[in-house]
């Protein structure tokens, strides 16, 4: 091996952390950087997608890791052939992953045009159809997945079936049902890309137009014009927003202040108006409730509909700002308008030709960005949301026949070892002897639960290895922001010095006080007027960003979703600064700059 | 109405039809006035009143006389024709018709209100007449008698010595060349400067930039001192950059001695931003107002007066269309076509541009 030392370190050369020794075995072999191929593995750069994974993970949860990454790569290589780009390749190493982008060999980029040009020109021209379509499919996807059910092996085998001349037992059901809910998953995550890097391609393409006619037009100024105001992502919020006003109108506000969620719901059910305002309730939970605090890729994710004190602790936030006199709902006819006033100005700078130009890309971007926004509601939060229901249903189902100890125990083993309890559930009830697993996973889990605490307790490496000479990679750019730029400042970022530089994620200039959150749990420590300091935000953050005073991420693009509600609240956003969750603490004061992309610690 | 409407017109009554009369800077503030932006109020005096003090002395004959000799190449020669015309119009007193119309109008805007007496070039004039320098301008005027005075300073300044060559130069008949003056508010600047509604750098319409100082604007416009420079982003009105200066003097108005005065400006002032963010705002918004009103890019003046409420207190003195890069415009098309449609896709997933290193 040459012993020409690297920007970034090699994964061989990546020491464990201590306790975690023996990490290797909750991953799959294939995502392990593997010995005999160290030149290879080497010889990459490897960038630690900490945007999508910022913890380490179960190892059950790399199920999310498989059929994402899988979903991406089949689009860009098998289905569409982008020309430059096949899939993302991707190793895990001490608990996080790390992703690298395939080019196509220059030499097959030509070849590929012409299929590409058959292939996404039908997406494009069928845009409208297709996309209608694809709501059908995920529909019934997420219907098949809510009508699973794993259900406790009878005592006997139900009469019935002997009558019938059956001849076959429950256990099948339980194995099909199982299968059925992982292929389900597979399934939406290839429905997740369909149309996903098409979005972005066009974007892109629109992108880099007004980047060349105005080389120095923020980022953010051409993801208004394009952004929409009825995203699926902001209805959760919207819907607790005219909940909260409706409280207010019907006088309830009082019976829904104090208690637990059902102590209160009994409450507003003996007011005059009560079963107007349920009603509202119930409908607003399916499906807008279908809605993460995380981003649908782990098992511990808390989704709204099964954690209602969430979304009931924002309603009181509201509650509590309606009184006030605040207006809570989005201003969306103001946006759009702003909207318009942007786009207008800037055509208005153009020569006529290059306004026709303009049109186009601008109109076909349009066309395709509330896929981009809007699949991510369907997928991760509501799809996701009930396979993982269903998961932790199962997870009890086996816990209470002794597997182990606690009700989320499962997501400690893959999904493989998953259907060996099953089988070793089947086949002990069937011979009518104890399940050997009882023997085997509590001892087990215990011991990997050691090692995943050892790997959470340290932060990953932005990246390893050499980085090319430019990024070209056209996704990579665009939905991590990982830029030849980015890279420089992980290179360059020195601890001592006060200012860290990102993306100009949402412009304005804000100084307060910072708060870091590294998990969701966390929302409720955020005080009014703070500065929100995280690795990454979700979509279902949304609430709290009405009394932050300004956002700032570890990792994200221009399209991140912390850029994108940044945007959308009027916020000062910082995304992508590499490393601001952990050199900046709660307390400090800071300056956000979101026009210039730093942020500055003042103390 | 304190104005006569022949030899006086007050900025608010400026019609489309008086631009010829009125020169293009007095046009420019009638513009503005009648727009309702924030000008500091005042009246031109017409070409008209020009043409009453040429008829009313013979000036024409003796504009003449003093050029025919000349010999257009020879500075010298032009240079003492050009001293001895300027001579013979300081040494005439105004028609008393005239004289009267501009101390009416004058009276009407105070009692000894200082003001900013400045030549307004009519269009047969100077294409860069506007030329640091070249036309006076007469700052802290007070009085009547004064402001008569400078009126026909300024008429004179109609000859000077680069104005009268380039005339010969160019066959131009120098009887068909006439002088507006303008008689303006004084502002008491808190803070001057000019505005670029594009980057006289690099010809990005996308910027604003402005230059500001403490005090009169003149000390930027001359180059006397380092100005503080603000960029704005036009569309959404964000401050992308903002350099401070040392500002070590400023022009400011002293009213015991009647007229403007250089000083120093005192250490804690030298280097902090003469403008809040705010501020920077408010001229960046006026700037942008005026370009979309005159349809071009503009270089504006402006200046903030101390003396009238926050809010209400940023002044447009000037605005007139940028030059230089609009000239230039056909040469900064797009390097290369854009591709368009599946085309233009495919050229951008094969050039993203993220992959440019900036």
């Amino acid at each position: 091996m040459d012993a020409q030392k690297s920007l970034f370190p090699s994964a061989f050369e990546v020491e464990t952390p201590k306790g975690a020794e023996g990490w290797q075995e909750l991953y799959p072999y294939y995502t392990h950087f593997l010995p005999a191929r160290r030149a290879q593995d080497d010889a990459t750069f490897w960038f630690c997608n900490s945007q999508h994974w910022p913890t380490p993970f179960r190892p059950f949860d790399t199920i999310m890791l498989d059929f994402a990454i899988k979903g991406l790569g089949q689009y860009n290589t098998r289905h569409l052939l982008v020309p430059p780009a096949n899939g993302v390749d991707y190793r895990i190493l001490n608990g996080y992953v790390y992703f690298s982008p395939v080019a196509v060999a220059p030499e097959n980029i030509e070849g590929r045009i012409p299929h590409f040009l058959e292939r996404a020109g039908h997406y494009y021209q069928n845009w409208g159809d297709l996309y209608a379509n694809w709501k059908e499919k995920v529909l019934g996807k997420i219907r098949e997945l809510e009508a699973l059910n794993f259900e406790e092996l009878p005592e006997t085998v139900p009469v019935e079936w002997v009558h019938g001349g059956v001849g076959l037992d429950n256990t099948n059901q339980l194995f099909d049902q199982y299968d059925k809910a992982i292929e389900l998953a597979y399934k939406v995550w290839q429905y997740h890309f369909e149309f996903l890097n098409l979005g972005y391609a066009a974007y892109l393409d629109f992108f880099g137009f007004v980047k060349e006619a105005f080389p120095s037009i923020p980022d953010q100024a051409i993801a208004k014009m394009v952004q929409g105001v009825d995203s699926e992502l902001f209805r959760p919020d919207d819907e607790i927003k005219k909940l909260a006003k409706l409280a207010v109108e019907l006088g309830l506000t009082e019976a829904l202040k104090s208690g637990s969620v059902d102590e209160a719901l009994a409450a507003v059910a003996k007011q005059p108006g009560g079963d107007t305002w349920i009603a509202q309730w119930e409908g607003a939970k399916d499906p807008w409730f279908n809605f993460t605090s995380g981003n649908g890729f782990y098992s511990t994710d808390k989704y709204w509909i099964d954690h209602l004190d969430i979304p009931f602790g924002y309603l009181r936030d509201y509650i509590e700002r309606v009184q006030a006199g605040e207006e809570i709902m989005r201003p969306t006819a103001k946006l759009l308008a702003e909207r318009d006033r942007i786009t207008a100005e800037y055509r208005d700078m153009m020569d006529d030709e290059a306004q026709a130009i303009f049109d186009g890309k601008l109109g076909l971007a349009r066309t395709v960005f509330p896929y981009v926004e809007d699949h991510n509601f369907y997928i991760e939060h509501w799809a996701l949301g009930v396979f993982w229901r269903k998961m932790r249903q199962l997870s009890q189902l086996l816990q209470s026949q002794g597997f182990w100890e606690n009700e989320d125990d499962m997501f400690f083993l893959n999904r493989n070892e998953v259907r060996d309890v099953l089988w070793d559930y089947s086949a002990g009830w069937a011979i009518g002897v104890p399940y050997r697993g009882t023997a085997v996973w509590p001892g087990e889990i215990a011991r990997r639960r050691k090692i995943y605490e050892a790997l959470a307790a340290q932060s990953p490496l932005p990246a390893l290895n050499n980085p090319p000479e430019v990024i070209t990679e056209p996704f990579t750019i665009m939905l991590w922001g990982i830029t030849s730029d980015a890279i420089d400042r992980w290179v360059n970022a020195s601890d001592d010095d006060d200012a860290l530089k990102g993306m100009a994620g949402s412009p304005g200039v804000v100084e307060g006080v910072a708060r870091v959150l590294r998990s969701p749990d966390q929302l409720g420590e955020l005080q009014k007027g703070e500065i929100l300091v995280t690795p990454v935000t979700a979509p279902s953050w949304a609430p709290v960003f009405g009394k932050i005073g300004a956002a700032v991420t570890d990792i994200g693009g221009m399209m991140s979703h912390a850029a994108i509600v940044c945007r959308e609240y009027g916020l000062p956003a910082v995304t992508g600064t590499g490393n601001a969750s952990s050199r900046i603490k709660t307390g400090m004061r800071l300056r956000v700059d979101g026009n210039a992309g730093t942020v500055t610690i003042l103390d | 109405m304190s104005t006569d409407g022949k030899y006086t017109l007050d900025f608010g009554s400026i019609g489309r039809d008086d631009h010829a009369r009125v020169g293009g800077k007095c046009s420019s503030l009638g513009e503005m006035t009648q727009a309702g932006v924030a000008v500091p109020p005042g009246f031109a005096v017409t070409t008209d009143a020009y043409v009453a003090m040429v008829d009313h002395h013979g000036l024409a004959v003796e504009i003449e006389r003093h050029l025919s000799g000349v010999d257009p190449d020879s500075i010298d020669s032009v240079d003492r024709a050009a001293q001895a015309i300027r001579i013979r119009f300081r040494s005439h007193k105004l028609p008393p018709e005239v004289e009267a119309a501009i101390r009416t109008a004058y009276a009407a805007m105070g009692d000894d209100m200082p003001v900013a007496v400045r030549s307004s070039a009519t269009a047969e004039d100077l294409p860069d007449a506007s030329f640091a320098g070249q036309q006076d301008t007469y700052l802290w005027v007070r009085g009547a008698d004064d402001v008569v005075e400078k009126v026909r300073d300024c008429w004179a300044s109609l000859f000077t010595t680069r104005a009268v060559a380039y005339r010969e130069k160019n066959k131009i008949p120098h009887a068909d060349v006439h002088m507006s003056v303008g008689v303006q508010k004084m502002v008491n600047a808190k803070a001057a400067g000019v505005a670029m509604t594009l980057d006289p750098v690099t010809g990005d319409r996308t910027r604003i930039v402005i230059d500001a100082s403490w005090g009169l604007g003149e000390m930027v416009v001359s180059g006397v001192v380092t100005p503080d420079n603000f960029t704005v982003e036009k569309v959404l009105m964000e401050i992308l950059d903002r350099k401070i200066s040392d500002k070590h003097v400023e022009l400011v108005g002293d009213a015991a001695l009647g007229e403007a005065v250089e000083r120093e400006v005192e250490e804690p002032r030298r280097k902090v931003s003469c403008l809040s963010d705010t501020e920077v705002i408010a001229v960046a918004t006026l700037a942008k107002r005026l370009e979309k009103q005159n349809k071009c890019p503009q270089d504006v003046e402006w200046a903030i007066d101390a003396d009238l409420p926050e809010g209400e207190n940023l002044l447009a003195l000037q605005s007139r269309p940028e030059t230089i890069w609009s000239q230039k415009k056909k040469e900064v098309k797009p390097a290369h076509a854009y591709a368009t449609g599946m085309m233009g896709i495919v050229h951008t997933l094969n050039n993203p541009f993220g992959a440019k290193k900036a």
